[in-house]
């Protein structure tokens, strides 16, 4: 009979960003089971969103994560505004989704470079991340901050971007794209990569509907899910494509967010050129009463806020629930029955974001 | 010439997200990537904290992560260096109100530089570093000269440490 044994993945370790510790239950190389145990980054978020006022929770909402900060924000703000009746301008629905999609351009380029540094192809994390750099360029130009905008706020966005500034962001855009082009052909045919990723971390449609799985993870296994579609801020006018793969595996989840970075670039540069003129933000008074779920498509999945107010400047609850929380269950699932060395490759593949998890 | 080794001309940095938004961390990544490239420097980025020299901590300190976090800074060989990045590893930063929030790492472990920012910017960072490392080398040739707990806080890339200024100028390596 072979000795099963437990091996602690993290919660500091060299693959992983972020602590979280995965206990492994192993025989030999195969892991039998994985058990998550969270908390290392438990700040109490929810909470502090009580006794912050509620225009404050703005920015408390974006260092949710600092990868996807514009969308946490941007989630928060259209939450209180169905709660207030507010009509953000046509001006600051697009300037929200150029943010966004700009955001979801280097989240996605971040989690490949880190897939890719995960199986020790270092070169092609290094170049990701260099293309990464433009789009961060991007954000400091037209917002400020690097990673932290703070550009979102209820009614509309704090910034506009001038004409000027539109068309050194679009000559970015198509450096950004031509970078991509000629690097991310390396990572879906390179001979080593396809080893370590095609038929690795196999997740079945029925299993990631079952397991409730959001985001790229569900969209590989052949889930057409993606909020994007059912239209807000400027999705509608921008003749949204969802990407959708049927292979479940690693593979697949980096084939579905490399296409979505080609469709965000596309979509980010025709909301640039297609933007109206107007107001970018509307005034507002009073306070937020009722609840509402607030629901968004974050880089990693569906993102949802649920808000209740009682008519005074605090919240009564704010209640998040972050795609990564929601694709934890498909990802033990996952490594059930895989080889110790394929553990990195399948963590890293859903793009795990545990700040956000656990808030 | 000297043949002891100069520990500040290559500063391994072990990196620690303690309670962080992922903010600094991934600011942090992107040190090591062409754009900063902080190799050039000698700055190589470790996951063994027995490897380490340099402890770059991003996050406030939680319940559940104090031991850790101390774990980790235990495991550094002497002598080491604590680098503090961003306001939540300095003082709690948005944080500080959280139920379970302790504050900024000074509660657990003693830290040397206080890097500010949310997120830090990666230049401030690089400048963090490079001054953990003329601590490094001060507490390198006089463990005593320099004691923890007089910490130097990053304002501007050209201010001199404070804790480099107590021992003689022509000790003081070029980090650069």
């Amino acid at each position: 009979m072979i000795r099963r044994n437990t091996i602690p993945f993290g919660p500091q370790h060299p693959v992983l960003p972020e602590p979280i510790q995965l206990r492994l239950v192993m025989e030999d190389e195969k892991i039998i089971e994985a058990l998550p145990a969270i908390g290392y980054i438990h700040r109490g978020l929810e909470k502090i969103a009580e006794k912050k006022d509620f225009i404050q929770d703005v920015y408390l909402a974006e260092r949710i994560c600092g990868i996807c900060s514009f969308m946490h924000s941007q989630n928060y703000c259209q939450g209180i505004e169905s709660l207030m009746n507010l009509t953000v301008p046509d001006r600051g629905r697009y300037l929200r989704t150029i943010w966004a999609e700009i955001h979801r351009v280097h989240s996605h380029l971040l989690a490949l470079g880190l897939l890719a540094d995960s199986f020790g192809f270092e070169n092609l994390f290094m170049q990701l991340w260099r293309t990464r750099e433009i789009i961060l360029d991007i954000m400091e130009q037209t917002a400020g901050g690097r990673v932290m905008l703070g550009t979102c706020c209820i009614g509309g966005v704090r910034k506009d971007i001038s004409s000027a500034q539109a068309t050194v962001v679009l000559r970015q855009l198509d450096q950004v794209q031509k970078e991509c082009d000629e690097i991310l052909p390396a990572l879906l045919n390179d001979y080593s990569v396809k080893q370590r990723t095609v038929g690795v971390g196999v997740l079945p449609r029925d299993k990631a509907h079952e397991l409730g799985a959001v985001g790229p993870v569900a969209r590989a296994s052949g889930i057409g899910m993606d909020y994007r579609e059912q239209g807000y801020a400027a999705y509608p006018d921008l003749g949204f494509k969802k990407v959708v793969e049927t292979a479940g595996d690693c593979y697949a989840r980096t084939l579905v967010r490399v296409k979505e970075i080609a469709e965000s670039i596309r979509m980010a540069r025709l909301a640039l050129e297609k933007a109206p003129q107007g107001p970018i933000a509307v005034p507002f008074k009073g306070n937020p009463t009722g609840e509402v779920l607030a629901r968004i498509e974050q880089p990693r999945g569906e993102l949802n806020f649920y808000i209740k107010g009682n008519g005074t400047r605090n919240l009564e609850r704010f209640r998040v629930r972050t795609p990564t929380f929601a694709n934890l269950p498909p990802l033990l699932h996952m490594l059930t029955g895989c080889q110790l060395a394929d553990v990195p490759v399948i963590a890293l593949s859903i793009d795990p974001c545990i700040s956000c998890t656990e808030r | 010439m000297s043949t002891t080794p100069k520990l500040s001309k290559s500063p391994w940095v072990v990196h620690f997200n303690c309670n962080s938004c992922n903010g600094c961390d991934i600011e942090f990544l992107a040190l090591l990537t062409p754009h900063y490239d902080v190799e050039r420097f000698g700055i190589v980025h470790v996951g063994n904290p027995k490897h380490a020299d340099v402890l770059v901590v991003t996050g406030s300190v939680n319940h559940r992560n104090a031991r850790v976090l101390k774990n980790v800074y235990d495991q550094i060989p002497d002598p080491k260096v604590v680098v503090a990045m961003g306001v939540c590893a300095s003082t709690g930063g948005i944080f500080a109100d959280g139920y379970n929030v302790l504050g900024g790492i000074a509660k657990v472990i003693p830290v040397d530089v206080y890097v500010p920012g949310c997120a830090s910017r990666p230049e401030a960072m690089m400048d963090g570093i490079v001054k953990a490392a003329v601590i490094l080398e001060a507490k390198r040739r006089n463990p005593k000269a320099v004691q923890a707990g007089q910490p130097v806080v990053v304002r501007t890339p050209s201010a001199a440490p404070a804790a480099a200024a107590a021992i003689p100028q022509k000790e003081i390596p070029q980090p650069c």
